[in-house]
């Protein structure tokens, strides 16, 4: 055990040094913008803190992130494999239309109504993600490319649909409301026992729940099994994960349809926690977020729990600020900033640990080949 | 390396000092005045050239006319946290709250029985029935009829067209009242419709280019009247129009006053809609006292909506036009809402 030890506690180390970085660099910027427009960047982070540590708010930014934390998890299983899934976006939408189509119409007890339902929306975001995957493996068509473009195609799709069929005729643009056996339950009960007393309205969505358990099958599913070592293995290198007999083309067909397939739980938490029904008025936009997300939580689960977390946080004290009369938007560039600087952070960070260890090879005299490596030539 | 780390501790140093010196800020808007109104906005926020412009217009007017204090809000563009907003201006103490757009059905239904005594008044939604909600509505289904009778007994090739902003079932009730009117009055007509954009892309409003390229496409097919009820992207149908030498019809206020001298020519009319005026004098209600809970509805009969006649365009078919304005106010035509 000891010998193993100290190399974790460096893993952790070295792992949260590009994130902490990268919050570092966004708060700079985003206190000299706060200053430059004349705005107290003080005042700014105090009023977001006070408000965004309100049992409400914190509530709030918990169920955010459970959004965020599916989102994220789609981008990084396909991106564990150098895969960029830009379509999480499409994919959850069209995932959350059907959900609430098939929830809306048939009529089961409780946990096996919301299985069917959780199902459907796996089934629907796998088959949309799919689309990219068959065409990238039969026709080499990028997948960046094809999951970006059939976001568009999705809000087409869904306009039509919603139009002609499932909300014809519905004067509010919406599915019919799913009955009561199909909505997650509140976790408020949790909450009381944090000691935090909640306003009326606020309330833990069941989807934190549904999050901590698929944060744990998925971290299973990357480190315990077969395919997430086959994963990893063509993430790193394709061309020798072949030669293992691990087949390419049918290692992203299965991977799409797993990030897909978690992309389509995403609009779950809205759907069954909050609207009840899918409409135009649907809230989008987290298959983007997720992509930061997973960025910034170097798509690993625990990682995207933690970014999931700040950014719903963010975004929720960003509220505060508007009617403060501060400006609301440095939250979105403070988000910016750090999805950027995240991603040079962690190179610092790889350079670091190289030349550390080189110099430790150095002080145990052991020959160093390439002592100042500042980039590999491949 | 260490260079990185100094100067990393540097800018830190840096955020921490001005961290600790918070400047004694305003608490709360509500304080400052008796009466403080709250407006939470559609998705875009001001700056749309569209809904929420108008009604800021009028926010701007009561501000000046009435001595109120404003707060306005935006949610983010992802509209998800529309109940936040709302709840974050009715906690912070404004009364009335503005909640603009059809956007806020849902999550008012959830806030409003928290906060009783605040009154909140929705734009564009009847949905939401509770004893401190007021629904303000407009026909503007009513005024589109009007002006497809015109576009059918105007056209000559028996082909008009709809140019909408974002497909949302407040756009629908333009394009349903359009489509019944034309087709009352001739029922061959061939109407050809498109949206700008769907939601969650809420930049129908505001594209002038890709509406021209639409209405272009109208009038190449034969069509000869084009309406449009897509904000600021009715300059494009209006450009298309002058270039095809054919009709436009206009949307919201008399634009063929509003727009340039150049265009205004193929202006035949406007649906008109007097969403200022109706703002206006909600929250002037709202600042007296007066109890305003309910539907609050704008169609042909409280003059809330109608039709433009400037420019003489009209002019042989008015008598018809207003033959059908008054049944449609005594209730002899009924208006559809959906297409």
């Amino acid at each position: 055990m000891s010998p193993r030890a100290p190399s974790l506690t460096r893993r952790m180390l070295s792992a949260l040094t590009a994130p902490a970085f990268a919050l570092l660099i966004a708060l700079t910027v985003t206190t000299a913008l706060l200053a430059a427009v004349g705005a107290s960047p003080g005042r700014a982070y105090l009023t977001m803190l006070d408000f965004g540590l309100r049992p409400d708010s914190l509530v709030s930014a918990v169920n955010r992130s459970t959004i965020y934390f599916f989102a994220g998890l789609a981008v990084a299983v396909a991106f564990r494999m150098k895969l960029f899934n830009i379509g999480v976006e499409g994919q959850y939408r069209v995932a959350a239309l059907f959900a609430a189509v098939v929830g809306a119409s048939v009529n089961l007890p409780g946990p096996l109504h919301l299985a069917v339902v959780g199902l459907v929306a796996v089934l629907a975001g796998a088959l949309w993600a799919g689309i990219a995957a068959v065409l990238k493996v039969w026709r080499g068509v990028s997948e960046v490319l094809s999951t970006l473009l059939l976001n568009y195609v999705a809000t087409a799709v869904i306009a039509y649909l919603l139009a002609d069929f499932f909300a014809a005729g519905s004067a509010s643009g919406s599915t019919p409301e799913l009955p009561p056996s199909a909505r997650l339950p509140e976790l408020d009960g949790l909450v009381s026992l944090f000691g935090l007393s909640l306003p009326p309205g606020a309330h833990l969505g069941g989807a934190a729940l549904g999050a901590v358990v698929l944060g744990v099958a998925v971290h299973l599913m990357l480190t315990r099994t077969r395919y997430g070592y086959d994963l990893k293995a063509s993430g790193l290198n394709p061309a020798a994960a072949h030669v293992h007999g691990i087949e390419p083309r049918r290692m992203i067909l299965l991977t799409m349809l797993v990030s897909g397939g978690l992309a389509g739980l995403a609009g779950l938490p809205d759907l069954l926690g909050n609207t009840y029904s899918y409409g135009v008025d649907f809230p989008s936009g987290a298959g983007f977020t997720g992509i930061a997300v997973a960025m910034l939580g170097r798509n690993t689960p625990v990682g995207i729990a933690l970014s999931a977390l700040l950014f719903g946080f963010l975004e929720r004290s960003a509220l505060i600020l508007d009617i403060q009369g501060l400006p609301k938007e440095i939250v979105t560039i403070m988000q910016g900033v750090i999805v950027i600087s995240v991603v040079g952070a962690h190179e610092v960070v790889r350079r670091m640990e190289v030349r550390r260890a080189a110099r430790l090879m150095r002080e145990e005299s052991v020959p160093v080949v390439t002592p100042e490596p500042v980039r590999p030539a491949t | 390396m260490s260079r990185l780390v100094t100067l990393c501790l540097v800018l830190c140093s840096l955020a921490a000092c001005t961290a600790v010196n918070p400047a004694p800020g305003r608490n709360g808007a509500a304080a400052d005045s008796a009466v403080a109104v709250g407006v939470a906005y559609s998705r875009g926020g001001r700056g749309d050239k569209s809904f929420n412009d108008s009604v800021g217009s009028a926010v701007d007017r009561a501000k000046a006319e009435l001595g109120v204090s404003v707060k306005e809000l935006s949610p983010n563009s992802a509209g998800s946290d529309l109940e936040e907003v709302l709840r974050l201006l009715a906690e912070t103490g404004h009364n009335p709250v503005l909640a603009v757009g059809f956007f806020y059905a849902q999550p008012l239904a959830k806030i409003a029985p928290a906060f009783p005594r605040t009154r909140f008044v929705i734009i564009d939604d009847a949905t939401v029935k509770l004893p401190n909600v007021t629904n303000v509505v407009f026909r503007e289904e009513q005024a589109s009829y009007l002006v497809g009778v015109a576009a059918a007994l105007k056209s000559r090739t028996g082909r008009i067209g709809f140019i909408g902003g974002v497909q949302t079932p407040p756009q629908q009730k333009f394009l349903a009242g359009y489509a019944a009117g034309a087709r009352a009055t001739n029922p061959k007509i061939r109407l050809s419709s498109v949206f700008m954009s769907q939601p969650p892309d809420f930049s129908g409003f505001s594209a002038p280019d890709k509406a021209q390229e639409a209405a272009r496409g109208m009038y190449d097919s034969g069509a000869d009247v084009v309406y449009h009820a897509a904000g600021a992207s009715g300059i494009g149908v209006f450009q298309a129009a002058k270039a095809a030498g054919k009709w436009a019809i206009g949307v919201d206020v008399d634009q063929r006053k509003t727009v340039d001298q150049g265009l205004s020519q193929v202006i035949l009319t406007s649906a008109t809609k007097k969403l200022d005026v109706a703002v206006l004098r909600i929250i002037q209600e709202a600042v007296q006292g007066k109890s305003i809970s309910g539907l609050r509805e704008f169609g042909l009969k409280e003059d809330g909506v109608g039709y433009a006649t400037s420019g003489g365009g009209l002019t042989d078919v008015e008598p018809r036009l207003e033959e059908i304005r008054k049944k449609i106010i005594s209730g002899g035509i009924t208006v559809p809402v959906v297409p």
